[in-house]
């Protein structure tokens, strides 16, 4: 069992590092596509944090929602919504 | 140029619009007590994690993850299992297989497999990947999550300026 079994690249492997760097807010101060030398450990402790704060965001809204949502009609809506929402 | 983005987001909003729908038809406040919020932000909440789920089907690992969990969580509701977490709610399956699993997908970069064990964690169906998928894996993800984030903040806002 030698190393040749495994595939994966170091080349790869910096590419999808590199790919999700891309992905980052933080990371990329509107240079799109350039991540200025940001480690490997960097790149994904941001990832980490950025999903984290993702997920808080869905948690949040959805707890908006649920305040919003109390006498309204949204059948009515629906059509107005998507409308609106699919359009940008 | 296909956007097949711009189709999974389509599929995302009507799920989840009707989910939505579906929860205001049985559930109409109309004095709302703090525990039927409580209920419903927590039905809203699954709702718009099993709406992108479903979206993406079972193209990808982590949805494929989130899509058993859901029917695991289903079938097994007999008693109240949830974890108090409200930043995520990933649950992890038992030490032994996990230690197994990443024994054999072990790589030359033993540190990359520590530096990756949090985003395990967080990428549904993470514990079981090897590196290169969990990276493209987190990738897609990622975009998954921003699009639930952009499709509510979009409802929200709607709700607000029509009150």
């Amino acid at each position: 069992m030698s190393g040749a079994s495994n595939k994966i690249t170091d080349d790869e492997l910096n590419a999808l590092i590199l790919r999700l760097g891309t992905l980052l807010p933080q990371l990329n101060h509107g240079r799109h596509g350039r991540v200025a030398s940001s480690s490997t450990t960097k790149i994904l402790k941001e990832t980490c944090s950025y999903i984290r704060r993702l997920q808080k965001e869905v948690d949040d809204l959805s707890e908006r929602l649920s305040q919003c949502l109390d006498s309204m009609d949204i059948t009515s809506s629906d059509a107005e919504f998507l409308t609106n929402l699919l359009q940008q | 140029v296909k956007n097949p983005s711009s189709s999974l987001k389509s599929r995302f909003i009507t799920r989840f619009l009707g989910a939505l729908t579906k929860t205001n038809a049985e559930d109409p406040i109309s004095s709302p007590s703090p525990t039927r919020i409580f209920q419903r932000y927590r039905r809203i909440k699954v709702a718009s994690n099993k709406s992108m789920a479903y979206s993406v089907r079972s193209r990808r690992i982590w949805s494929r993850a989130l899509l058993s969990r859901f029917r695991s969580r289903r079938s097994a509701f007999s008693g109240r299992r949830s974890s108090v977490k409200t930043t995520n709610c990933t649950t992890s399956p038992p030490p032994a297989l996990i230690k197994v699993t990443i024994d054999e997908n072990k790589t030359a970069k033993g540190g990359l497999d520590m530096q990756t064990d949090e985003l395990r964690e967080l990428v549904p169906g993470g514990e079981a990947m090897d590196v290169c998928n969990l990276l493209d894996e987190t990738a897609h993800y990622i975009k998954c999550l921003t699009t639930q984030v952009q499709v509510m903040r979009k409802i929200v806002d709607f709700y607000h300026h029509s009150k």
